[in-house]
């Protein structure tokens, strides 16, 4: 049976230390959920609250209606996939997997029955008699796994599972998750401060910071229209601009460049900041945009090509990603004339901290 | 590289050190065996030895009495300090510092001293017999014999479990635990299902030393053993009685227990094998408080258990200020026993500092040659000068003490005697420990800080005194002062070897508790603490990180 967690004021303090002040979360059936932020941010200290390893000082937790706060660890009927995979080795894979099962008091056939499900689902029944000491980084990971899950959890929770993997298996492996998580269909919370991860796999993402949930969405809410500046600029890369409101003409201004801003949530002049991102810029030869530039560096990344600007009316630089092509490439020193995709634009009270395009 | 280059200062050394094993170990052990096989007066080859010792109850039994005792020993110290280390790596103990302190205080001093307290304690008209018996009309169970051995050497060495656990400990990753707790085992099912199966290559080899050191242990059995006859006394008693000693029949004893401890040795090597595996420990076990009954009862078990270990010491401590009068202590206080002991001990205390100075430099010096050997020079001559190097960890101190004997006491090497031999059996004893040790040190210097000296013009001595040695200096430091105080308070080996000009302090507590001068034994083993325990502190001062391995 698989749950929604309703988080509701959680507070965790380390002695005098309070690492999460008020976060309230409620995630929903069979959703991947992840928490997502630079380390320090809380979203372990968060993740561990969940699973039990951490006192709660303070709110409620449920899984449905049933509160947890002061359920046991092994009570709460909790799949955990650790960092460093946690895999007992001292045990063989089968070993590994049947463990919870064993002390769960399953019958001896139930158990050889759920383990052999769970060990070719994930795809390592061949390696069921091998010592996890004989296994690679992303097999450890699928034993994980299977363990995790063979103990029919209400909850998967998963701290940093690929951050041991290379490069390319941390792709597959990353797959490899969320196909799973679909099919056994389970309430999944999901710890990583890897941005791109948490996109690719995230039904939808909570980023955190400073022990505060900055942005709950779906990964294109949280990528296009970022709640304030540190989830813009946490989430891809962006540019901020500086610029200024005038509620009059519903237009934004900076240097010769305008825009109309049609219903922001603000009523009179203001100063604001803009974000835009580099792919949102289109860059130009011949005179077509008051925007204007000199090339100062370029990078050829192969798919894209970086280009590095210097904006003429205020010497900021800014970054802009096209895709590459044959011809056309840039000069350092050329000259070039820049429009925005405007409607991609976001724009930011002054300070940072509001979404001027949002309405929340 | 080619052979040719190879073949440098290293490949002189190795080859020095080897033939120095070969003087001073190799020879010798072959002449113990030849002893063991000759007979004496025809100079035939006999095997007469062998079957007296089997056929002799009286000397068979000592060899079961050994094997009972020391298993036992070995077992109870598992038993104990596998527990306490747990408990002190996962809880929050009040006086935790203050707790491992005594611990390994408590190891420190030679066991029979702890075998004279306890007699003094718990012997037949012992402080702690006394009071049970005219305050609660008690008679607590007689501890001479087995009992005895077992408490003695139990309370003696367990710490080197505790401290050998506490390591292993600090590499299993808390996350194991955790992910055992989420599948529903915690607690005490935990500690076996998880906890024991990952130390087990440690309890293992932590078990080793124990046995080894029990096995060995002379002064112990020999004090508080009364008619529990261990075969190192016996060892000692055909050798060095002047009716009948039979030195041919002391080597086949020798030879025997070689034997069953190489035997030990490998049963342990081949389990220990099969059973280990790699850890590194990303997040540390850290300590917890603990609440409620669970926090009284950790309490009490630590410090009862330090508490007990630590009596001994205390009550030597406090005898050595009592008035005496003759052989038995009188009411009233003084330091009569003081003053009486520094009549005594002569040479004693010069030599116990000049004995195991002489050998430590030399030890240090050898040791660190043979590990930079062992580890960056791998190569079939330098293991074999590695596992020669090891022999002497199975070899019961006694038994080197009488190859020693046997080799030279007759040219053209007469040592017999003199401080020099003294010295060998010490370096030859303590090689091994040193050896691993630094060993291990170097393992954690990267190579290619040695291949950037190389590579900026520095010979290969040059790196190795100016680069790689300071980086080890501190490790071997506290190795060092470690191996000093094992050194300072050894007996084993040197009750053999000893005269009257190269007594120990430790070779005089031993004659001064035989001859019933408790407190003059009292006040010398009172000075010998002190001593260890200073050493202690300057270990303190140069070891990292304060751990300690034996």
């Amino acid at each position: 049976m698989s749950v929604n967690i309703i988080i509701k004021n959680a507070v965790k303090k380390f002695g005098d230390n309070t690492v999460i002040s008020d976060i309230s979360l409620d995630i929903k059936d069979k959703e991947l959920f992840t928490l997502l932020g630079p380390s320090g941010c809380g979203k372990t200290t968060l993740l561990r609250m969940i699973a039990g390893f951490n006192t709660i000082e303070g709110g409620e937790f449920f899984f449905n209606d049933k509160k947890i706060n002061d359920m046991k660890v092994s009570t709460r009927n909790i799949g955990m996939v650790f960092q460093n995979y946690a895999i007992f080795p001292h045990y063989s894979v089968r070993q590994n997997v049947e463990f919870g099962l064993r002390n769960r008091k399953y019958s001896k056939a139930a158990i050889k029955k759920e383990a052999d499900k769970f060990l070719k689902l994930m795809q390592i029944y061949e390696l069921r008699d091998r010592k996890p000491e004989q296994l690679s980084g992303g097999q450890q990971q699928r034993v994980a796994l299977a363990r995790a899950l063979v103990i029919k959890p209400d909850v998967l929770l998963m701290d940093e599972p690929l951050s041991n993997l290379d490069a390319k298996l941390r792709l597959e492996m990353r797959q490899v998750i969320r196909d799973i998580q679909k099919e056994v269909g389970i309430t999944t919370v999901y710890v990583t401060h890897d941005q791109e991860e948490a996109m690719a796999i995230s039904d939808r993402i909570a980023v955190m910071s400073n022990g505060e949930i900055q942005h709950v969405g779906a990964p294109q809410e949280i990528y296009h229209r970022p709640r304030n500046k540190f989830v813009a600029t946490f989430i891809g890369r962006t540019n901020f601009i500086n610029a200024s409101y005038h509620s009059n003409e519903k237009l934004i201004k900076f240097g010769d460049f305008s825009f109309s801003a049609e219903n922001l949530s603000v009523q009179e002049d203001c100063p604001v900041l803009l974000s835009v991102r580099p792919e949102d810029f289109i860059m130009h030869k011949e005179e077509n945009s008051p925007l204007k530039g000199i090339v100062k560096d370029s990078f050829f990344l192969g798919l894209n090509t970086h280009q590095l600007v210097e904006l003429n009316h205020n010497q900021q630089l800014v970054e802009i990603i096209r895709e590459s092509s044959l011809e056309n490439l840039l000069n350092v020193g050329e000259e070039v004339y820049l429009s925005i995709k405007n409607h991609k634009i976001n724009i930011f009270s002054d300070d940072g901290t509001r979404n001027l395009i949002r309405k929340d | 590289m080619n052979r040719k280059a190879r073949f440098d200062l290293w490949t002189l050394l190795t080859l020095g050190l080897l033939i120095l094993y070969g003087i001073f170990l190799i020879l010798p052990m072959m002449n113990l065996l030849t002893k063991a096989v000759v007979d004496k007066e025809t100079g035939q080859f006999t095997l007469n030895y062998f079957v007296k010792f089997f056929n002799t109850p009286y000397y068979f039994n000592t060899l079961l009495n050994s094997f009972k005792v020391t298993t036992a020993v070995t077992i109870l110290t598992l038993i104990v300090a596998t527990p306490l280390a747990y408990i002190f790596s996962r809880y929050e103990i009040r006086g935790k510092k203050f707790l491992q302190v005594l611990i390994i205080l408590s190891s420190m001093s030679a066991p029979f001293i702890g075998a004279y307290s306890w007699i003094l304690l718990l012997g037949r008209s012992g402080l702690i017999t006394q009071i049970f018996k005219n305050t609660l009309g008690i008679t607590i169970p007689n501890i001479y014999g087995f009992a005895g051995i077992l408490l003695v050497l139990t309370l003696q060495l367990y710490p080197l479990i505790f401290l050998y656990v506490s390591g292993a400990l600090k590499n299993v990753d808390n996350s194991l635990l955790e992910a055992s707790e989420n599948l529903g085992c915690s607690g005490v099912n935990r500690f076996f299902k998880i906890i024991i199966p990952l130390i087990t290559p440690t309890l293992l080899a932590g078990g080793l030393l124990v046995f080894m050191r029990a096995l060995a242990d002379f002064g112990t059995p020999m004090l508080i053993g009364e008619g529990y006859r261990t075969f190192p006394v016996t060892i000692f008693n055909e050798f060095i009685s002047e009716i009948g000693g039979d030195d041919g029949f002391a080597a086949a004893i020798s030879i025997v227990a070689i034997i069953i401890t190489m035997i030990i040795f490998l049963v342990q090597r081949y389990i220990s094998v099969r059973k280990s595996f790699t850890m590194n420990a990303i997040n540390k076990i850290r300590p917890k408080e603990a609440s409620g009954i669970k926090r009284i009862l950790i309490h009490a078990y630590s410090y009862l258990l330090v508490g007990i270990s630590i009596m001994p010491q205390v009550y030597i401590f406090y005898t050595s200020f009592k008035n005496v009068h003759g052989t038995t202590f009188a009411p009233g206080y003084s330091f009569q026993s003081y003053t009486a002991a520094f009549d005594k001990v002569g040479r004693a205390i010069t030599n116990t500092m000049l004995i195991p100075a002489i050998s430590l430099v030399i030890i240090v010096f050898l040791a660190v040659l043979l590990a930079y050997i062992s580890v960056r020079r791998p190569g079939p001559v330098s293991s074999i000068l590695d596992s020669i190097s090891m022999i002497p960890y199975i070899i019961p101190g006694s038994v080197i003490g009488i190859t020693l004997l046997i080799a030279f006491n007759k040219p053209p090497m007469i040592l017999s005697g003199t401080m020099i031999i003294m010295v060998i059996g010490l370096v030859i004893r303590r090689m091994p420990y040193t050896i691993r040790s630094t060993a291990a040190i170097l393992q954690q210097i990267p190579m290619n800080i040695e291949e950037a000296a190389l590579s900026l013009g520095s010979s290969k001595i040059n790196t190795f005194y100016k680069i790689t040695m300071p980086m080890m200096a501190a490790g071997i430091i506290s190795g060092a002062i470690l191996s000093w105080i094992t050194m300072i308070s050894e007996l084993s080996t040197a009750i053999l070897l000893y005269t009257a000009r190269t007594r120990t302090l430790t070779i005089e507590i031993y004659t001064q508790i035989i001859r019933g001068n408790y407190g003059i034994a009292a006040a010398l083993s009172t000075m010998l603490a002190v001593l260890t325990i200073i050493s202690l502190l300057i270990f303190n001062k140069f070891s990292q990180d304060g751990d300690l391995s034996m």
